[in-house]
């Protein structure tokens, strides 16, 4: 590894976030001093900490082969495992749902269609795979990988989809398998996930030519663990009613919790949004205005479309409080141990709600509907993520019989072509007027 | 002021508008073939019937694909819950109606208030809805109004097993080429639809005693037959079936 590049990964990290933390700063009140201003309650403040954050990481990343081992993951990944090596960890479905947000998710996408990958494949694959054959990417450069990591607690598609990578990259790729949990946890199965992660350890510390440290693993356990708690305390404010911040809110501040877990820039940034929410109950700053209804969404959002929706929803008073999809970083993670590290992410990542049975995933619903006071169900049948959609329509008719209203709507989290605009928002608008 | 009230449904296919008087009884009503300039139309449409009506300074309340479009709308409404309101003012009772229009075909689950309790809709696929039958039946020279004769006379259905409607063209075309009869063709494709449209209903159709048919299609005698023989009971066909999201949008409280 180079040490001009070194030094240039470590400007990276470490210089441009204060810089662009002041940029943004300043940007801000000279928006102010030109009298613009947002509609609805000001922005959350950490959502400026927040750009830093993710910026610096990516702008890093440009530089970080060559510097440090890097490693492309999935974002069900024991990644705390990775930190004491030093890595610099590129997450594909981040970096695709940031290209959604950004409108280049189908551009990209299309790339890989012409390549041979078929639209039925996940759209997150389609970008990702797109954007390595183009070296296309909204943020500059995206190092290439060392090693590939990925997990099936999520879905199979990752394994076809990192699989290609491999191929196309010519770099190795580990898969750890977490089988299926149809119904209790089974210890069984977490011990044949726990030999899998000891099995990575000792890939990483070959790539990396770090000797393992129980210590550190134990640490980055600990900080993981204090990190999903506090985002897990962020999401418990939208219970008080009217919720100081919603469920689109939330999928935008997800971000450090799926990628920067472990370490200690993530702990502090939830730390700073935690007591801001804290502020913003004890103010009672609500984040829709007249907020009437409350509803749960299940599955990932409409990246493409989070402020549209988001509007919609706000301006007939309903606000979307809590996500199965925000949750999921706050489910399990509580269960780190930071004396049993290997053991507990076993169980952290096995357990994942779409690595479980439909007993599971109905009771989940029922218990955040409880929870956050909510009296419908939004539930994303994504066209795209077909391990998340299965089963939508028997956990409608469960909720439905519940008391709760519900609407299954259609869409894809980044593919604009499989998601009609007007015919969603009036599948919205009438599940709406249903409240009255 | 009058005591009159006008709803406007701006369908995909054709735009509807009703006049209620203060009692909810239709004074006049319009239908056209929707043109792409859906406000303009629609002003005129209202301009018409305000004309024949004098239903001057009455409100306006729209529904339906282009309801944002009508100028001077008092009230924006979706047809769902049009719908909900009109069949319930038309019939008096609970009910799941089954709206067949020319772009979407929905299910509704009516409650014994008139509002919504459970609705679906078809997505993105005109499979099942006017549409469908829109293109196919020009390809059979089998007129709308002959439909349910030779669905009847048909001794026997010959089977149409795509459900996409572009498919289920070429599939049509074939069967034609292999010498099948026109009527069983028709007969074919009708208990396709609503096949369709069970499957769309789904759940739904558990928990409702009386299926209600709506919907430009609902005057197709041959589909009220097909729903009928799948459903195994008789489906009842909403007065003014093309008119119910109209009436409905007329009697929202503006
Ligand atoms: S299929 Fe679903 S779980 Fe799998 S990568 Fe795509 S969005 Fe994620």
């Amino acid at each position: 590894m180079s040490l001009i590049r070194r030094l240039q990964y470590e400007a990276a990290d470490r210089l441009a976030g204060p810089m662009l933390g002041r940029y943004g700063r300043l940007r801000a009140l000279a928006r102010r001093s030109r009298g613009k201003r947002r509609a609805g309650p000001p922005q959350l403040q950490s959502t400026r900490k927040l750009k830093e954050l993710l910026t610096t990481h990516y702008l890093a990343g440009r530089y970080a082969d060559g510097a440090v081992p890097v490693a492309w993951v999935t974002s069900g990944f024991p990644v705390e495992i990775l930190r004491p090596f030093g890595f610099h960890v590129v997450y594909p479905e981040n970096h695709a749902a940031l290209c959604a947000v950004q409108r280049q998710g189908v551009q990209l996408a299309q790339v890989a269609e012409q390549w041979g990958v078929p639209r039925d494949t996940c759209a997150y694959a389609r970008c990702d795979i797109g954007s390595t054959l183009a070296q296309m990417t909204p943020v500059g450069r995206i190092p290439r990988p060392d090693v590939l990591l990925a997990c099936t607690n999520i879905c199979q598609t990752v394994v076809y989809w990192y699989r290609t990578l491999a191929s196309l990259l010519n770099v190795p790729l580990f898969v750890i398998d977490t089988p299926y949990q149809y119904g209790e946890p089974d210890a069984h199965a977490e011990r044949f996930v726990a030999r899998q992660i000891e099995e990575a350890i000792a890939l990483c510390a070959r790539i990396s030519g770090v000797e393992r440290d129980d210590g550190a693993l134990g640490l980055v356990a600990r900080e993981a663990k204090q990190a999903s708690e506090l985002w897990g305390e962020c999401l418990a404010y939208a219970k008080r009613k009217p919720a100081p911040w919603s469920g689109f809110d939330q999928f935008i501040h997800i971000g450090p919790i799926v990628t920067l877990r472990g370490l200690p820039e993530c702990t502090a940034y939830y730390r700073m949004l935690r007591d801001e929410l804290s502020e913003r109950a004890r103010l009672g700053i609500a984040v829709v205005e007249n907020e009437k209804h409350r509803l749960v969404w299940d599955n990932l959002p409409v990246w493409f479309e989070l402020r549209e929706m988001s509007q919609l929803l706000a301006r007939e008073g309903f606000n979307i409080v809590v996500t199965t999809y925000t949750n999921g970083w706050a489910e399990t993670a509580p269960m780190f141990d930071e004396h049993d590290p290997i053991g507990s992410a076993a169980r952290v990542y096995s357990r994942v709600f779409i690595n479980r049975g439909m007993g599971h995933r109905t009771a989940l619903l029922r218990s955040l509907a409880k929870e956050w006071g909510c009296d419908g169900v939004l539930l994303h049948s994504n066209r795209s993520c077909k391990p998340y959609s299965v089963g939508q329509l028997d956990l409608a008719s469960q909720l439905t019989r519940d008391g709760l209203r519900t609407l299954v709507l259609d869409g894809d989290h980044l593919d604009s072509r499989s998601y009609s605009k007007e015919q969603a928002e009036g599948r919205l608008s009438a599940f709406m007027e249903s409240f009255a | 002021m009058s005591a009159l009230r006008i709803g406007i449904d701006l369908g995909s296919t054709t735009t509807k508008a009703v006049v209620l008087d203060a009692s909810g009884k239709i004074v006049a009503t319009a239908l056209e073939r929707s043109e792409p300039r859906a406000g303009d139309q629609a002003q005129r449409m209202i301009a018409e019937l305000v004309r024949k009506t004098g239903a001057e300074g009455a409100p306006v309340i729209a529904t339906g694909y282009g309801r944002k479009l009508v100028p001077g709308a008092s009230k924006v409404v979706t047809e769902i819950t049009c719908h909900a309101r009109g069949v319930f003012a038309q019939l008096g009772r609970a009910g799941l109606l089954i709206d067949m229009g020319g772009q979407d075909t929905k299910a509704i689950l009516v409650d014994g208030t008139g509002r919504v309790a459970d609705f679906a809709m078809n997505d993105k696929c005109a499979a099942g809805t006017g549409r469908f039958l829109e293109v196919i039946l020009p390809r059979l020279q089998a007129p709308w109004d002959k439909l349910r004769g030779m669905y009847q006379s048909a001794p026997e259905a010959v089977q149409v097993s795509s459900t996409c409607t572009v498919f289920a063209e070429s599939e049509v075309i074939s069967l034609l080429a292999n010498g099948q009869a026109v009527e069983g063709i028709v007969r074919g494709l009708h208990d396709a639809l609503a096949e369709r449209v069970v499957a769309l209903a789904g759940r739904m159709l558990e928990m409702s005693k009386e299926v209600m048919l709506s919907g430009g299609v609902a005057n197709n005698g041959a589909m009220v037959d097909a729903l009928g023989a799948r459903l195994g009971a008789p489906v009842t066909v909403v007065p003014e079936p093309s008119h119910v999201g109209a009436i409905g949008a007329a009697l929202t409280p503006p």
